[in-house]
């Protein structure tokens, strides 16, 4: 099935938005040489780990209770 | 019955609290919904890389000098890989250590490489008809040892220099469909050349080296060994911030992230001594170090003072500060 | 439709057969409500905590997409353009699988979660870490394109200082592709699942004890006789 005659809009969406096939960008810290997309992800792994601990959980009612273990 | 003394580093009292509701299968449904919504998002946005493979006879075609330098070491031994040590070849002292245990040599040479064999004469000899070919190939087959030696390595120390900066300066050229070599006593090695770089050219090399001469493979060890010799490979890597001085290992192609949880065994290589008195060896040693810390790590619980550090950091009166409110 | 009636009321004559020790064993150890609870202790409240279920859930789509691109044989994708977006897939799938688990790894440390006799849990957890990532190394190298030749190549020399590589040829795409499809998704999921079966048996960590109730843990043992 050739996707890109039976259906361009979905042939084009499964192609991906943002082009991410050409040269990357790099961070260069003293001898530190990271690239911008790693540290996209180490920086929001930090992130969603502050947040997750902080961010209010929702409570539920407590029950007194022997444990079921 | 002796009891160990209470340490709060390894032991808990029983939990003689509250209890709540808490749906785990609706947890687990929900999450499996926000992350299949996420990843599709990712894949609809970013999509995935795909950097087409490089054959040998792109490598030929595009860098022929290199190709045919290349191919040069191979033929005389002097290559990387045919001087590699086990499990390739049987070099002595070749193989990395780690102090005075050198353990590829205890695994022993599991994939035999004969470079000269394997890149070179093998493929030739299985091309038809070229009665120039095999008479070169009989001529440097019949020849004592020596003068192979003679003639392959004089070809190839002629095809190219090292410079002391790493550089390589290419004296062969690639004129008009024929391989140009500097002045020199080469015997049947140019004619052999000759042919390997236009059997290189038309891609039947990539058939010969990738099935041997039999039907089905799946095993593309000769092919990518002899591709890693040349600089053409490791120039696309390094182009692409993909080599081992690059923190390469922790990148992907393009501008993807790659794999961040390779930031230790990255960092290792680029720091002393694994970059200086330990180079020759940095494989072994930091695969070595990784297995260490990665022992620490799995063994935490057994290991005072550091399976006291979540203690000391107190991190965790921010996730039960409602228990320790409460209590 | 009849069932068939239970005939394994726990008659004392078979107690010693394997089968009836093995599910005495099992049931014991993991009863219907310790199995799958509808209740935790009061302290599991926190957004911390989803982040072992979001790394199960990447699993399971790593998993779904992984067969969708079985079906079509590895090199599908490449010519394919739905196949490119089932890979894509599989590749986020993957970024989101380490993301979680490695947060889930950050937090059940500082949690210190292997205390009370969770140390298996945790090193099953750090295995199984190993063995994903010995997962994703084998996908990457099974790929078909440049990235699994440039991984391959470069990834050989430190595999092969290992002595390793005698066995383990990441330049054979064959036996790469067969790890990375059969053997360490099976290895994957059965660690995977004895990890969350320990959490289920053993409860889930409760918090560093106060003052006080260090101080009655404490003089509730005694010393261990040297």
């Amino acid at each position: 099935m050739d996707l890109s005659a039976v259906s361009p809009a979905l042939y084009s969406l499964l192609g991906a938005v943002f082009n991410l096939s050409h040269p990357g960008h790099f961070i260069h810290w003293h001898w530190i040489n990271l690239s911008v997309a790693n540290v996209i992800v180490i920086g929001l792994m930090i992130v969603t780990f502050i947040a997750a601990i902080l961010i209010p959980f929702p409570k539920h009612k407590t029950e007194q209770g022997e444990a079921h273990d | 019955m002796s009891r160990k003394k209470f340490n709060q580093d390894r032991d808990v009292g029983e939990w003689k609290g509250k209890y709540a509701p808490y749906d785990i299968i609706k947890e687990g449904t929900i999450a499996l919904l926000v992350v299949g919504i996420l990843v599709l998002g990712l894949a609809v946005f970013f999509g995935s890389p795909d950097e087409h493979a490089i054959t040998i006879k792109q490598w030929s075609t595009q860098s022929t000098q290199d190709f045919i330098a290349t191919a040069a070491t191979e033929l005389d031994g002097s290559s990387f890989i045919a001087n590699y040590g086990p499990p390739y070849t049987n070099t002595p002292n070749a193989a990395q250590k780690i102090g005075p245990i050198a353990l590829p040599e205890i695994t022993g040479v599991r994939i035999p490489i004969n470079t000269a064999e394997d890149f070179v004469l093998n493929p030739l000899r299985s091309l038809p008809g070229q009665p120039a070919l095999h008479q070169a190939l009989n001529t440097y087959a019949t020849a004592s040892a020596k003068q192979q030696q003679a003639w392959s390595t004089a070809y190839a120390n002629n095809a190219a220099t090292t410079n002391s900066d790493g550089s390589i300066t290419y004296n062969v050229k690639y004129v008009n469909g024929q391989v140009v070599m500097p002045p020199g006593n080469y015997g049947p090695v140019s004619t052999i050349m000759q042919y390997e770089t236009e059997m290189a050219r038309s891609g039947a090399l990539d058939q010969a080296l990738i099935t041997g001469g039999d039907f089905y493979t799946t095993n593309y060890t000769k092919p990518s060994l002899f591709l890693a010799d040349g600089q053409y490979l490791a120039n696309v890597g390094a182009a692409g911030n993909l080599g081992g001085e690059q923190w390469g290992m922790m990148n992907e192609t393009g501008a993807f992230p790659g794999q961040a949880w390779l930031w230790l065994y990255t960092l290792l290589y680029q720091i002393p001594p694994y970059s200086t008195s330990w180079a020759a060896n940095a494989d072994a040693m930091v695969w070595f170090t990784m297995i260490i810390l990665t022992g620490i790590l799995m063994f935490l619980p057994f290991i005072p003072g550091l399976r006291s550090i979540p203690r000391w950091t107190r991190v965790y009166k921010l996730i039960w500060r409602d228990h320790y409110r409460q209590a | 439709m009849t069932e068939v009636p239970s005939k394994t009321a726990g008659n004392p004559e078979d107690a010693g057969m394997w089968t009836a020790k093995i599910r005495s064993r099992v049931v014991d150890a993991l009863p219907p409500d310790r199995l799958l609870p509808d209740r935790q202790p009061a302290y599991v409240a926190s957004w911390i905590y989803v982040f072992g279920v979001v790394t199960i859930a990447a699993l399971v789509l790593i998993i779904a997409t992984g067969c969708i691109l079985a079906i079509f044989g590895p090199q599908w994708w490449h010519t394919n353009s739905f196949g490119h977006f089932i890979n894509s897939m599989h590749l986020w799938s993957v970024e989101v699988f380490f993301f979680a688990m490695i947060v889930h790894l950050w937090g059940k440390f500082f949690m210190a979660a292997w205390r009370g006799h969770r140390q298996l849990t945790w090193i099953l957890g750090i295995v199984t870490f190993l063995g994903s990532i010995v997962t994703a190394f084998t996908g990457y190298l099974s790929q078909t394109n440049f990235d699994s030749q440039w991984i391959g190549t470069q990834a050989k020399d430190g595999i092969n200082a290992t002595g390793g590589g005698a066995f383990f040829n990441v330049l054979n795409f064959g036996q790469m592709l067969m790890w990375h499809i059969t053997l360490m998704p099976i290895i994957v999921c059965v660690l995977t699942a004895l990890h969350v079966l320990l959490v289920r048996r053993k409860g889930v960590v409760p918090p560093f004890p106060t003052a006080a109730e260090l101080a009655e843990a404490s003089a509730a043992t005694t010393e261990v006789a040297p």
